[in-house]
């Protein structure tokens, strides 16, 4: 699956998480940049990416994601 | 549920929900079950006001006064404490206090306990522990103090004693959510480590679901019977076509199954859950297993109203409804066909209804995790309560066989006692006057205390009656407290146990006040109505008795008083 890809499917997600149809995310995405993206809605968000690509984040994985971008490249590199 | 789709619900219009104040307080981060509860109680028709401390106040919050947990005024308590937490303590010990842990933690919870109700009355539902073994002893866990598993399973007994003789303190059972879920499921360590968040996301709601279902069982909300389907539900097979020999229960076939769901059902029924049954049958052909196959749990005995007719089963549910003289929401209706599920789910929605698993290996762990049966006291009254019912049975039977009214309660061979209060029917009265609402005219609450007071007092008159009929005894079904006045008397309470409509009680009371009035010089009785959202179903109460209204409510000239026709005895 291209970078794009997932991109495109992580936007969904967030969409339907966070209940909100105007989320565009790009690579340089943050939480400051998404209204509702927050440390809590953060746990949901990882957990239903989980579930979605049928990947596993390690803790520490989780805290070093930076961007969308990062998250997306650890998504890519899983499935590959 | 899912928490994401709890999560969505918070958007939800929640203006037409009851509210209910709760105050959430926990030794590690509890937003997630802040955001479970008040999505969850979107689903329950419940609008959680909620107060949520700061994590790690547990303590602070209780002990202050003044703190913003008493100032907020729930109506309940909710603490979560985790066992990461409790362990973390524990691991600090000397061997000594080790052995003590449990001991001590449990006088921690009785103070707690005590200085909430100090300073605030209302319900505490305090959670148990998730029993997590640390294998720092294996399996000899199991036979030293010194392990902390020992000192979990310890305190989560000791938090049953403290529950069962601490009328306030109700558990949430974590312990077996936790065990019933499995750690995979449970426990998310990522998120733990990233967040100290101690349950995985998905495991918040089977928690605020099983809080929620305490709440509610303390607000009155619970469940009073179950309906059954026969074939295939309660035995394997048709009964009409495979007969007696070949249905499956016990050993033939698939029959553990159902020999186990029965066997549930049947300690339900102890425990005072009504059991009926509603079949597509001949009644003579149902009723046969329950009489003659030897490997039968339930019997005739232990089912309340048995009905097996080739009527469609929402009209029968509703005759079986009407008997019970319960609501619809109180009612689980068990059935392994989903066609007819469905069509009774369509005509009655306030009906519980499971959707049991194809395979009926499945139904009794299905039916487990539904967790349909909380309650918020036991009683003694409510083991008796299948035969009380069985007679409310036969009578409706007896009712149908009569064309008209008058005959059927002639054949009833009703006798009422009528006494004022004394000190044997005070808890009796007291206990109706709180729980009465439907036929109550101005739901005037009463203690013992006032019953007791109102009793001794010479400006009241009072008059309690109990009926008893050829079938069986009522008890103590109707009170009346009238003040009296220099020329009427003002009927201060009226309430009856809905049990009793349609017997004609209204009559046989209101011709026992005329009486009584009479012969303390009385020459009208004064009666009003205070409309509440529950006793709609007496609004022309005092209308139907012939009373005229007035600007100050009901009354009724006793010159021109003829006793009106009942068919009841006075004892």
């Amino acid at each position: 699956m291209e970078r794009n890809d997932i991109l495109n499917e992580l936007t969904q997600i967030w969409r339907r998480e966070l209940d909100d149809d105007n989320v565009t995310l790009q690579p340089e995405t943050t939480a400051k940049d998404v209204d509702g993206w927050d440390s809590l809605t953060n746990i949901q968000l990882i957990v239903a990416t989980e579930k979605k690509f049928k990947v596993r984040f390690g803790a520490s994985e989780i805290m070093n994601f930076q961007n969308v971008g990062d998250l997306a490249d650890a998504v890519k590199s899983k499935l590959s | 549920m899912e928490f994401s789709t709890l999560r969505k619900n918070l958007k939800k219009d929640f203006s037409g929900s009851p509210s209910v104040k709760i105050a959430i307080l926990g030794d590690t981060p509890t937003q997630l079950l802040n955001q479970a509860l008040k999505g969850y109680g979107y689903e329950f028709g419940i609008n959680f006001e909620i107060y949520e401390a700061d994590y790690d106040q547990v303590d602070m919050q209780i002990m202050d006064a003044s703190s913003e947990l008493y100032e907020f005024k729930p109506e309940y308590v909710l603490v979560f404490q985790a066992t990461q937490k409790i362990a973390s303590k524990f691991y600090k010990k000397s061997p000594e206090a080790k052995r003590g842990y449990a001991a001590g933690y449990i006088d921690y919870v009785s103070q707690m306990v005590q200085v909430i109700g100090d300073n605030h009355p209302c319900k505490i539902i305090w959670c148990n522990l998730a029993e997590i073994n640390d294998t720092i002893y294996g399996n000899y866990s199991n036979k030293t103090a010194l392990s902390l598993l020992y000192q979990l399973r310890k305190i989560n007994l000791g938090l049953m004693d403290l529950a069962a003789s601490t009328k306030s303190l109700f558990i949430n059972d974590i312990a077996s959510l936790y065990n019933a879920a499995g750690v995979e499921k449970a426990f998310s360590p990522a998120t733990y480590t990233n967040t100290g968040i101690v349950f995985d996301i998905n495991f918040w709601p089977s928690v605020a679901k099983s809080f929620i279902d305490i709440i509610e069982s303390i607000r009155g909300k619970f469940k009073k019977a179950v309906v059954l389907d026969l074939d295939n539900t309660l035995w394997g097979g048709i009964i009409g076509d495979d007969g007696l020999e070949n249905i499956q229960i016990g050993e033939l076939g698939i029959g553990r199954a159902f020999t186990e769901l029965q066997t549930w059902l049947k300690q339900l029924k102890e425990r005072g859950i009504i059991l009926a049954v509603c079949s597509k049958n001949y009644e003579h052909i149902a009723m046969e297993p329950f009489q003659k196959h030897p490997d039968m749990v339930l019997r005739p005995d232990d089912i309340a109203v048995f009905v097996a007719n080739w009527e469609n089963k929402v009209d029968n549910i509703r005759h079986i409804q009407s008997i019970l003289n319960i609501g619809f929401d109180s009612m689980v209706y068990l059935d392994d066909n989903p066609f007819e599920r469905n069509m009774v789910r369509q005509e009655i929605q306030a009906l519980t209804i499971p959707e049991l698993p194809e395979d009926p290996a499945e139904y009794l762990l299905y039916l487990r995790t539904l967790n349909l049966f909380e309650t918020a006291t036991v009683t003694e009254e409510d083991s008796a309560r299948t035969q009380q019912y069985q007679e409310e049975a036969k009578r409706a039977t007896l009712q149908k066989a009569y064309a008209n009214e008058e005959e059927f309660l002639e054949s009833l061979e009703m006798v009422c006692t009528v006494k004022p209060f004394d000190k044997f029917n005070t808890p009796r009265v007291a206990q109706l006057s709180q729980r009465s609402n439907q036929f109550n005219l101005r739901t005037i609450r009463y203690t013992e205390q006032d019953i007791d007071r109102i009793g001794k007092d010479p400006a009241y008159t009072t008059l309690t009656f109990s009926l008893e009929d050829k079938f069986g005894d009522y008890g103590l079904i109707s009170v009346i407290i009238l003040k009296n006045e220099s020329d009427h008397v003002f009927v201060d309470t009226w309430f009856m146990s809905c049990r009793v409509l349609k017997r004609g009680m209204e009559n046989f009371v209101l011709n026992t006040i005329a009486a009584q009035a009479k012969s303390m010089g009385a020459t009208k009785i004064k009666g009003e109505y205070i409309p509440t959202p529950k006793n709609e179903l007496v609004k022309d109460h005092y209308a139907g008795l012939g009373f005229s209204e007035t600007d100050a409510g009901w009354e009724l000239d006793l010159h021109n008083f003829n006793d009106h026709k009942v068919f009841i005895k006075t004892n």
